[in-house]
Order: C-alpha cells, then structure tokens, then sequence
C-alpha cells in the first residue's frame, strides 16, 4: 500500500467521523423507538452554534458544548412533539430538519466565510501513530475522532451491557412490556432523542470546527441523511456506525484523491457516490434476510399508557 | 377517554375538518409570532419586515402575479407529496424529480428548437413528467419489491439528480457564450411559455391548477384513486379486499414523481428560459410544507402554495432590507412542526358532560 492511499484513507475517517457521530446519536434514539429524520437539520444548527461560539469566545471547547446544547435542544423538541404529542415521528422529523435548515442559515448570517479563529488539527499517538499503515490512517487525527472511537466503544457497552442499555432496548422493542416491567417509556425515550440529538449537534460542531473549519449555509450537503440511511446499514449497532461512517468517508475522500489515485471520472459522478452509495447499503441491507432484521419493533411507534 | 370534574376530554381517531383549518391557521399565527420574537431579539423590526413582506406578496396586481409566480412550482411538489402521502408513502425526492424534468424538457427544447410552439410546448410538459417519473419510479419498485425505505432513496437522488444537471451546465450542454457561467444555452421562443401582460405570470400555474384538478379527480372517482385511499387507511383492509398494493406502490410514486418533473419543465420553460443549476429554492422541500399543510387535499395544497408564494416573495423583497431572508425558512419550519404538534392536540374534544349523565364509557373503550 502506497502513501497516496494512506492519505486517502486518512481522509476517510477524517470524512467519515460527522457521520459516525450522527449515526451512533441516531442508534441510540431507534434502539429506543424514535425515528429521527431531523439529523440533518439538528446538525446544521450544531455547526453554526459551535462556529459561533468560537468566534465569540475563541474556545473550541465552548464551541462543542454549545453545539451539543444546541442539538440536545433540537432532540427535547422533538421527543416532545412525538414522546408526549404522539406526533408521527416522520413529519416531525422532516419538520425539524426545514426549521433546523433556516435557522442556522438564520443564525450563522454574519459568520458565513468567516475564518475561523482555532481548529482541532491532527494530534498523533506516540507509539500507536508508528503502525505501519494503520498507524497514519487511525492515530494521526485530531481530539474528535479520537472522541469517536471512545463513543462507539462507551454506547456499545451502555447498550448491550447495562441494565440501564436492556431497558432502552426493551422500550424500543416492546413499549408496552417496557411500562409493564416498570421501566420510564417516557423517560427513556427522551433519554435518547436528547442524547441522539446532542451527538447531531457534534456531528455538525465537527464539521465547523475540525474538518473544514468555517461556516457556509447548508454545510452538511445532505450528510444528515446518509447518517439516517447509515443507521439501517449498521443494523442499529454502534459498531456497524463506524465502519459505514469510514466506508462513506472512503466514497467522500476518493472524490477529493481522485487525481492522485488516478480516477478520471467527472468530479460530478464522484460527488454521487456517497449518495448512490447510501442507497445501495440500504438495499443490500434489505436484500440480506428480512429487511426488518435487527430494526427495533416498536421504531416509529407511539406509545399510549391509555391504548395498552 | 379523561373526565375533569364535569368536563370530559375525548379523543377522536382524526380531527374533523373545521378543527383541522382553525389548527393550520393558528400554527400560522404562532409562527409569526415566533419569529416576531426572534427578529426582535436579532435587533430587527418585525412589523417592518412583515410589512414590508406583506407588500411584496399583495400589495398590488404586479406583487400578487409575483406571489401566483413563486406557487405555481409549489402547487406541483406539493401535490406530489400529497399524492403519495395518501397512501402514507413519503416522497421527499421531489426536488430531485424537478431536476430531471426541467432537464428531460431541456433536451426536448434543444432537440427540437425549431418545432411549432403548439407541439413543443405540450412535448415538454410530457417529457418533463417522464423525466420525474423516472426519477421517482426506482424509489417505488424498491419498496414495492423489497420494502426498502422510499424515504431516504428518494432523498438520497435529489443530491444526485442536481449533480447530474450540474453535470450537464458545466459540460454538455454549457452555453460557449456565458462566459464562465454554468448555464445552458437560451431556450428558442417557441420552447417558452406563454406569459400573462407585462407580468412574470406564465402558463405553468394554469397548468399547475389544472394538475391540481385532475389529482382531485383522480383521487375521487378513480378506481386508482379509491385504492390509493383505502391503503392510505388501512392496509389490512385493503389486502383484504384483494387491491393490489406493490403495483399501487409503484404507480403512486410514478404519478408523484411526474408531478414534480412538471414543475421543473414549468420553471426552466416558464421562468429562467434555459437550465441552470438554481432553478429550484428547495420547492421539492417547500413541498412537503405545503402538502401536509393543505391536509394532502389538491384544494387545500393550492391555497398552502399561494401562502407559501407568497412567503418566499416576501423573503425575496427582504433582501432590500438588513433583515436577513432566511427568517422565511425559519417561519416555513415553524409553521409545520407546529401545525403538527397541534393537529394532535385537536384530536382532543372536550365536552361538558356532569358525571350523573353518564356518557357511554363502556361503550367507546375498547
């Protein structure tokens, strides 16, 4: 393996981390039983909030919190309308992503093509950073893809070896049974929007602050929605969220090492692959056993005490 | 079923009629409030900016075409979410499809630029329904075969559908003359819709009311139509009943998706005269805004895209002003996801009924 395509598979886990976030941030809200189709929207508002408070406060640190803020805001409104409105999750969702989409526009209007003041840049491992390839390509980036690797392992463990993840899966599994055994539906299901929202916001503070730091309304280009298509491909498992996020990233970073790779294809084409990509995983996804296989059973269901 | 007291709280499977129009129009009333408040606490007037909104979409006969002009693309996309809406599918490639129709009417256009107007008017509009059909037809035998999500297929082809048109701009079909610019070559006069006076007005909305017609018509007394919204209510009945749903699947997306490619033949024939990658402000995701809003009704979506029009030229006109536009973004969002969570609300009766009365418990508890 040549250095080219070292560098190229750098760039996509580099590409592929907004994805990972927004993905695993997804897991956790389905596992639960809320569809969620306002990452995008969620993530856009994350990376304008982030920007901007880092260039009120040159703090990158501050610029994370307050996209997490930011995104865990845009989760309670939306376990509101769906946990207690029993609104469909669907529109409520595409609700969100219209409204997240102009407010940050809304928002970010005297940042756009701001330069930013500080970045996360590439931080190597000692020792981990010497593997030969892997070393480079993993343990050469900056403080949130490291943040990621951490969080896949963290919402494994939470969700197959807790008690606390069981009663997650059980509400998203069987909402009724759940209440029955006296677990909080509501509670759990806020739980999780709250935190899948707040992942979305770091999806897109990611976005702003580490990969192409900056603002420009509409940054995610659509990335919101290959997270919610990347979801399905993983099979509602955090670990299967990473590598879909790389393998995307992969399609992201051949478009930008197409010349150095030696690929002729019209940037045009190359820039429909993630999304031919996506489509593509969904079907294999369903092409594979039933298509049902690993979704939670009770995803996109409301749950009504009342109606037991 | 939840008793206060004397006052009783009932829930109904849907919102009647008259509950559902006071829930939009107070949805539209909160979110001009909501925004009112975050334009005042940005710093900006929001009476002047709603006036000067107001203007621009009504104030005169030239502001109302310009309102008609901006919701002839939306009565399209709207009616094709609606349309699929109805059989609970959810089209939200209509953006997309309106790209592959206004390029499917493009090449018409260039093919044939020399063909009588009366011909090549009428081909377009078929080419560009073709054109978002096709767009669309993938989506719908995914589903219909191997129940993919038409959700996130459809979306995932309007990024590449506007990729392929940039494609087009930049290579192919790139005017030599434009100087740098990614933009088709003009269309030749008999490509271009006729328009109404002096104004921008042109024949895409008669067409667009018309399509609304004929989706009414098609839903109400068509056998497809009758299927569409027994699937829509109940999917065992209608298995039951022995409709055939896969076929149903495809063919509701196909109707969807063509609606969508006309608004794209309409706005490069109607409004911009050739293709370029900005013919469309995100009308495919207005859409879904104005579908849901018009209770995915042909009538109601075409009193949802004249409100919406006139939105967007009210943004338009705020552009003059230090106000930024986006704030329209802002209010369409707010107006669905409160017109939403309020539509559930309205589910809710409350009556006053004194306990001795006795309303038939036993009866509505299943």
């Amino acid at each position: 393996m040549n250095s080219v395509w070292v560098t190229t598979f750098a760039i996509a886990v580099a590409a592929g981390t907004t994805l990972v976030f927004a993905a695993v941030g997804e897991v956790v809200a389905e596992r639960a039983g809320v569809l969620n189709l306002g990452l995008e929207g969620m993530m856009l508002v994350g990376a304008v909030t982030g920007f901007m408070a880092l260039d009120r406060t040159g703090s990158l640190e501050l610029g994370v919190l307050a996209a997490l803020a930011a995104g865990a805001l845009l989760g309670l409104l939306h376990a509101f309308l769906t946990v207690s409105l029993h609104a469909d999750q669907i529109v409520a969702g595409l609700a969100l992503t219209i409204f997240g989409t102009g407010l940050s526009a809304y928002l970010g209007r005297d940042v756009v093509g701001k330069p930013a003041r500080d970045s996360f840049d590439p931080l190597a491992i000692p020792l981990l950073h010497d593997i030969p390839w892997v070393g480079p390509v993993l343990f050469d980036q900056n403080l949130l893809v490291y943040t990621s690797y951490v969080l896949v392992a963290v919402v494994w463990v939470a969700l197959f070896r807790t008690r606390l993840g069981l009663h997650l899966r059980a509400v998203g599994e069987s909402a009724g049974t759940a209440d029955a055994m006296g677990v909080s539906v509501v509670g759990l299901r806020y739980g999780a929007v709250i935190v899948g929202g707040s992942l979305a916001g770091l999806a897109g503070a990611y976005l702003s602050l580490a990969r192409t730091p900056g603002w420009s309304e509409g940054m995610t280009a659509g990335r919101g929605w290959i997270a919610v298509g990347l979801v399905i491909f993983a099979r509602w498992n955090p670990i299967g969220a990473l590598a879909g996020g790389f393998l995307f990233g992969l399609m992201e970073a051949l478009n930008f090492q197409a010349q150095a790779v030696g690929i002729t294809l019209s940037p045009f084409f190359l820039g429909m692959l993630p999304y031919l990509f996506t489509i593509a995983a969904i079907v294999f996804a369903a092409l594979v056993g039933s298509r049902r296989l690993g979704a939670p059973a009770a995803l996109g269901l409301p749950y009504r005490r009342e109606e037991r | 079923m939840r008793r206060f007291g004397p006052v009783v709280v009932e829930q109904r499977r849907v919102a009647s009629g008259w509950t559902s129009a006071f829930v939009r129009v107070l949805a539209i009333a909160l979110a001009l409030g909501l925004g009112a408040l975050i334009l005042e606490a940005g710093g900006y007037s929001a009476r002047e900016s709603y006036r000067t909104m107001w203007d621009a979409a009504f104030a005169n006969r030239d502001a109302l075409a310009e309102t008609l002009v901006a919701a002839t693309p939306l009565i399209f996309t709207g009616l094709a979410v609606a349309v699929a809406a109805r059989m609970l599918l959810w089209n939200i490639g209509a953006e997309g499809q309106l790209f592959l129709g206004a390029a499917a009417a493009s090449w018409l256009a260039f093919s044939f630029p020399d063909a009588p107007r009366s011909v090549l008017l009428p081909a377009m509009v078929v080419a560009g329904a073709i054109g978002g059909a096709m767009w669309a037809a993938g989506p719908g035998l995914l589903r219909a075969t191997l129940g993919v999500s038409e959700i996130v297929t459809t979306l995932m082809l309007n990024f590449v559908a506007i990729l392929f048109v940039d494609y087009l701009v930049h290579g192919p079909w790139r005017d030599p003359e434009s100087s740098g610019f990614p933009l088709s070559k003009p269309f030749s006069h008999s490509a271009i819709l006729p328009s109404f006076g002096d104004t921008r007005l042109h024949a895409g909305f008669l067409i667009a009311l018309g399509a609304a017609v004929v989706v009414w018509a098609l839903l109400r007394s068509t056998r497809f139509g009758y299927e569409v919204r027994v699937i829509g209510e109940s999917q065992p009945a209608a298995r039951y009943a022995g409709m055939p749903l896969r076929r149903n699947i495809v063919l509701v997306l196909l109707v969807s998706g063509s609606l969508a490619g006309i608004a794209g033949m309409s706005e490069v024939s109607g409004i911009v005269f050739r293709i370029q990658p900005d013919i469309s402000a995100g009308f495919g995701y207005t859409g879904i805004i104005v579908a849901t809003l018009g209770r995915f009704s042909a009538p109601g979506v075409v009193v949802a895209a004249i409100l919406f029009g006139a939105l967007q030229v009210g943004g338009f006109a705020l552009q003059t002003t230090e106000v930024p536009p986006s704030i329209v973004q802002v209010l369409q969002g707010a107006i669905l996801f409160i017109t939403v969570g309020a539509e559930v609300l309205a589910r809710y009766r409350v009556r006053w009924s004194p306990r001795r009365e006795r309303a038939p418990v036993a009866e509505e508890t299943p």
